[in-house]
């Protein structure tokens, strides 16, 4: 907990760090192309404090944080907060979905990988979801939406709801709506990140079936599935959890191109919005976010591993 | 094998194949299927494919070796000073590389490249280089670590070789493999990033070819012309699922208890 905290702080610091070792002035970039007077400059540069010494600044910035108060986006005017809290459920409606995807058929994947290893479909079943894995999220996306979407016409490919839909239509036909545009953003993360999940499960589950109490089951006559399924993947089920930790950076990572190419209304659009706008309060609120999300995760993994492995937790 | 092959067609190949800023007749060849002629078709803005996926290569390719050379050359020198002087430095330098593996990459360089405009290649390639040493910073710590208790590296020590010498001669040849097996995957999730960044148009800047850059173009018209998008994504997933294949075969060669 105390680690998780301390690792948080140190990655506050750093990412300040950062933004500051590009050269001139965030104000000058955002000003890009339009027309502002020198008194309007300045009056932005105090507003961010950036008329300031940079330990001043540096100052300015952690309370901030503290306050969890991450100053306007120049780009929208309004605080980061409220822009980054506004974006939060879509966000996760599409991470949850692409979760859920990822780990029901990635280890079901894996079993049978590790069922059948060293046979063809094994094979082809690794160099698949590698492939998956080498390509480009936003590639992978702008072709399903072309496919599906423009030539089959089956999905829509932009935005989570019609918006001709009338507001006031029955619940089902609303969430149903939301279904279908969340189909194809959904599938796009989870191809990408299957890789992961079945090659961990695919390596955990064999480690398990070397051991001697599998030799046992079969000996007692226990139908193969059983013993696979019963015995040896519930043993195996552990290592896989870790993978939800180190999962979660490709998750936000991902989310950031797959929300662009489908116009999803979520943290990442808004990131790589912000990005491509010069906005840097809001590119280092989004960057916050992601940061604190992946250190919670990491905490929470070591927790669930605590809590669900007799051995870590007595020990 | 197929990565040598990518390489020599990326090296070789813009020499052969048209300019790929060349717009042979701007009108009328806007967005031609693939020919004879154009054997992946012409863009938007009537330049021929093949070449710029070729020199787009280039690109991604060069970005990519030189970023990961520079990665694991401050990753190792990190991960041997923390490993062998232990203690408050150690300490110290693996808190900042937690710190910074809680933020994930793409989100330190939007941090840095959403304040600087127009960002040359030399700088891209710093850039990447220089957020993605952690990983192996902490792979070669924890190598070090464990051969700093092996008996010819405490040999060593008792026959007075000075630190210099055990960590250059002892510790750093006996990393070298993992090491090698970092770099090579390390070349694939960097020709992944630096196209993610171009096609955030935050990457390589336009006329240069980037694959990245290429589906960007080809993103507004796809409809009409869907090979400008497909084939330069087709490049980057050989590329990187040969460099992954690879760098998977050299765990397995380097570290056979892992296979």
């Amino acid at each position: 907990m105390l680690q998780a905290v301390l690792t948080f702080a140190t990655a506050v610091v750093l990412m300040f760090v950062l933004m500051r070792l590009a050269p001139g002035d965030p104000i000058q970039r955002a000003q890009d192309d339009r027309m502002m007077s020198s008194q309007e400059l300045a009056r932005l540069r105090a507003i961010y404090h950036l008329d300031q010494p940079i330990h001043r600044q540096f100052a300015e910035f952690l309370k901030g944080v503290a306050r969890a108060d991450l100053g306007n986006s120049i780009e929208h005017g309004l605080p980061v907060t409220t822009l980054l809290a506004g974006r939060m459920v879509p966000t996760m409606l599409l991470g949850g979905a692409a979760i859920l995807l990822n780990f029901t058929v990635g280890l079901w994947l894996g079993v049978r990988q590790a069922i059948r290893r060293g046979s063809r479909e094994d094979r082809a079943l690794t160099v698949l979801s590698l492939a998956g894995y080498a390509t480009p999220s936003f590639w992978l996306g702008l072709v399903l939406a072309w496919l599906v979407g423009v030539k089959l016409g089956w999905l829509p490919v932009a935005g989570m709801k019609d918006p001709l839909l009338p507001p006031d239509a029955p619940l089902m036909v609303r969430a149903l709506d939301v279904a279908a545009h969340l189909v194809l953003p959904a599938l796009t993360l989870s191809i990408v990140t299957i890789a992961g999940t079945m090659r961990y499960q695919r390596t955990a589950l064999l480690e398990v079936l070397r051991l001697p109490y599998i030799g046992t089951a079969r000996a007692k006559g226990i139908p193969e599935r059983a013993v696979v399924w019963r015995h040896g993947w519930r043993n195996a089920l552990f290592p896989v959890i870790t993978l939800f930790g180190l999962w979660l950076p490709l998750l936000v990572t991902g989310s950031v191109f797959v929300e662009m190419v489908f116009a999803w209304p979520g943290l990442g659009s808004l990131a790589a919005d912000a990005a491509a706008s010069r906005d840097y309060p809001l590119v280092m609120g989004a960057a916050l976010l992601a940061a604190g999300l992946v250190v919670v995760a990491s905490l929470l993994t070591d927790l669930a591993y605590a809590l669900l492995d007799p051995r870590v937790r007595h020990s | 094998m197929t990565l040598a092959l990518i390489a020599a067609a990326a090296g070789v190949g813009p020499l052969l194949l048209p300019d790929p800023l060349a717009q042979p007749c701007v009108l009328t060849c806007r967005n031609l299927a693939p020919t004879l002629a154009h054997p992946f078709g012409t863009d938007d803005l009537s330049r021929d494919i093949l070449s710029r996926v070729a020199s787009g290569g280039r690109i991604s390719l060069a970005v990519a070796v030189l970023a990961v050379g520079l990665s694991v050359t401050l990753g190792a020198l990190v991960g041997l000073v923390a490993g062998y002087w232990g203690g408050a430095v150690d300490s110290l330098l693996m808190r900042v590389v937690d710190a910074a593996l809680a933020v994930p990459r793409l989100f330190l360089l939007l941090l840095v490249l959403a304040v600087w405009e127009q960002v040359p290649v030399a700088v891209l390639v710093l850039l990447i280089g220089a957020t993605g040493w952690f990983g192996t910073g902490r792979l070669v710590r924890g190598e070090v670590l464990r051969l700093r208790e092996e008996s010819y590296v405490r040999a060593a020590e008792a026959l007075g070789a000075s630190r210099r010498r055990v960590i250059f001669r002892h510790l750093l040849p006996n990393t070298a493999g993992p090491l090698l097996v970092a770099a090579t995957l390390g070349v694939g999730d960097v020709i992944l990033l630096e196209a993610g960044l171009s096609f955030l148009g935050l990457g390589v800047q336009p006329p240069t070819p980037s694959w990245g850059g290429m589906i960007l173009d080809a993103k507004s018209v796809l409809a009409a012309a869907p090979w400008a998008g497909i084939f330069p994504g087709l490049a980057i997933i050989i590329t990187v699922l040969s460099a992954n294949l690879f760098g998977d075969a050299l765990r397995d060669a380097v570290d056979p208890r892992g296979a």
